[in-house]
């Protein structure tokens, strides 16, 4: 009976309808990213637990949480590197990032910066942030690829940007620990993403380099939503945001800084250490 | 225009293009030489430096994988192998009649193992066209369904090595039996003529040794074509971050799999290239220890530069020969020797060397 009541849902389309990969994003309800029921276990560890989690579009927020709460995991899942086991994931509300590959959901959108600063070591930061442009990826039109006047001028917009014109010719592995993460923030940008995922941007910052960087973060929301995965808590404090407390890979609480710090729940498990 | 633009800052491209053409014009007049003259250039010798010509080809490719994209192949000298099967498969067919038996169609190899008809992958080879669009789609096809499927399992590293070292051992040993029809253990040789021209004629072999020149030095320029274009940054991306060129939006494995089975066509072309040279292809040019070889080679001369690789290749056979001839017990020693050296003492290879300098010049 209960099965024949799972059929008749009626808050549910039948799997082989759901079209698989939509063009354009549809933004029409204000929420950029959905994650309903999601659970993932390596090995019998549950990494991520009924997480359900929305981003509103042009949003800034943080995600914090102690070691092992499923942070890390849970970009995974949105980037498409690890597959939950059950639960949905939706970009926009017609994308279903379950049944797009990796390559698929960075060109439909979604950036991605990693905990440790990955960038392209023996390329100059130009050549980086070429490589990142949104637009064909094929090989063969890769093949063919030049470098037209506008996109030197896209590129020279994100130099500005993120501050490093004048790094420009530099090879990138030259560069500062800050600035290579402000590189990779910058390869994100120029693939004109509409959500971005940014794994620890502060850390092994200077303070000065760390004030640039919440700057810069803050000046990229409104026109993109921002997801920042921090420990440090000064940082989060300066960003301003709304804040989402992940523990055992759920949501324990969210609310702005104040609220989430005052919460009981949060005190016990992760700010009253 | 178009070579002007890829050439630009690719001084050691640029200078070993020029020495190539000047050879490809010294040797042969040298060989025209009267045989008693003091500068006179044996036969043999053009002969032995078309081979060099061909392995420089070779490792020409193994650098396009191994120092551009990252994929460290222990298998390459397979594609090689092939390519030179599907030239000897042409040459075999030329033989005709002249063969020991006398069989019009059927090579002597055949008619000794009493088989009455052509198996059906030896028809066609007696049109050159077909031999030469063989000479590239076999190897190509070979390494495409190789790498779609190691490359989609995002087998990566020293294990993807393993399996191409795998891939070769399995081709040699398939190719030793009689019944794959490709002449088992002895191979393909006995060959008379290419085109109508005797392959023992002076001329044959000039023409020979210019047209491996003229694909060492086209192949040069397709790599350095790919390298120098966006293609090839995506490449070096792969090779040293491949998650991250995944996460900007590429499809790592469709760029592995153009660029792998590129450098396999060129392999093949190589391999057709030596075979009429060398008179013989056989199931040893599949073993493992070729395509080791080849690395080594590339390493010694100089990684992700194309030029160092033409040097390792061309400066080790020369080695090779030299010490084979006046030390033949040592020769292994000497290669394992030299390699250790280079590994220690000169990571970047041979250019690595002339680079250093330039780099604190500037």
């Amino acid at each position: 009976m209960s099965a024949v009541q799972e059929f008749f849902r009626r808050d549910r389309v039948f799997d082989f309808m759901v079209p698989k990969v939509v063009d354009g994003l549809d933004l029409s309800h204000g929420t950029v990213l959905y994650m309903e029921d999601v659970s993932v276990a390596f090995d019998g560890f549950k990494a991520i637990n009924n997480l359900n989690f929305y981003v509103n579009a042009g949003e800034l927020r943080c995600l914090i949480g102690p070691n092992g709460a499923g942070k890390t995991t849970m970009m995974d899942i949105i980037t498409g590197k690890t597959r939950p086991d059950t639960g949905t994931c939706w970009f926009g509300a017609r994308m279903n990032l379950l049944q797009m590959s990796e390559p698929e959901i960075a060109r439909a959108g979604i950036g991605r910066k990693f905990q440790k600063p990955t960038v392209f070591e023996y390329h100059s930061v130009f050549e980086n942030l070429e490589l990142s442009m949104a637009g064909p990826k094929g090989v063969w039109r890769t093949l063919r690829a030049r470098l037209s006047a506008l996109d030197h001028e896209r590129i020279d917009e994100v130099l500005e940007l993120i501050g490093l014109s004048d790094e420009a010719q530099r090879l990138a592995g030259a560069l500062s620990h800050g600035q290579k993460q402000w590189l990779e923030i910058g390869m994100l940008l120029m693939q004109n993403p509409l959500l971005l995922l940014v794994d620890e941007p502060a850390a092994g910052m200077t303070h000065q380099e760390m004030d640039r960087t919440v700057e810069l973060l803050t000046s990229l929301a409104g026109e993109h939503s921002v997801v920042v995965v921090e420990h440090d808590m000064d940082f989060v404090r300066a960003l301003n945001s709304r804040v989402t407390v992940l523990h055992q890979g759920s949501v324990l609480a969210e609310g702005n800084m104040d609220q989430v710090q005052n919460d009981p729940k949060v005190v016990e498990v992760y700010l009253g250490e | 225009m178009f070579l002007a633009r890829i050439l630009k800052h690719d001084r050691g491209g640029q200078l070993f293009l020029l020495t190539l053409l000047a050879v490809l014009i010294v040797v042969p007049i040298l060989n025209g030489l009267p045989a008693d003259h003091a500068l006179h250039l044996s036969t043999y010798t053009v002969t032995l430096l078309g081979k060099y010509l061909t392995y420089a080809l070779l490792a020409i490719a193994v650098d396009l994988v191994w120092g551009y994209l990252g994929i460290l192949t222990l298998g390459h000298a397979a594609f090689f192998a092939i390519g030179g099967y599907a030239m000897g498969m042409y040459l075999m067919r030329q033989i005709g009649e002249r063969g020991v038996y006398g069989n019009p169609l059927l090579p002597d190899f055949m008619v000794f193992l009493n088989w009455q008809e052509l198996p059906w992958f030896w028809h066609g080879f007696d049109q050159f066209w077909f031999a030469a669009l063989m000479v590239f789609l076999a190897p190509g096809l070979l390494a495409f369904v190789f790498g779609w499927l190691a490359f989609r399992s995002r087998v990566t590293g020293v294990y993807l090595s393993i399996i191409t070292q795998a891939l070769t051992y399995a081709l040699m040993l398939a190719f030793f039996r009689n019944e794959m029809g490709f002449g088992g253990n002895n191979g393909l040789t006995d060959f008379k003529d290419i085109f109508g021209y005797s392959l023992q004629a002076d001329s044959t072999r000039i023409g020979l040794f210019i047209a491996s020149g003229l694909a060492l030095g086209l192949g040069y320029l397709a790599c350095r074509a790919l390298v120098k274009s966006r293609l090839g940054r995506v490449a070096v991306a792969i090779r040293d971050t491949e998650d991250r060129a995944r996460f900007i939006g590429y499809k790592v494995e469709h760029v592995k799999l153009a660029i792998f089975t590129f450098s396999a066509m060129l392999a093949g072309l190589a391999g057709a290239l030596y075979v009429p040279q060398v008179g013989i292809i056989n199931p040893g040019e599949f073993s493992p220890l070729n395509s080791i070889e080849v690395v080594i080679w590339v390493a010694m001369g100089g990684r992700a530069t194309l030029y160092g690789a033409v040097l390792g290749a061309i400066g080790v056979n020369y080695a090779k020969t030299w010490f084979t001839a006046a030390f033949p017990e040592i020769w292994l020693f000497a290669l394992g020797g030299l390699f250790v050296l280079v590994t220690l003492l000169l990571p970047r290879g041979i250019v690595g060397l002339w680079r250093r300098k330039q780099e604190s010049a500037s």
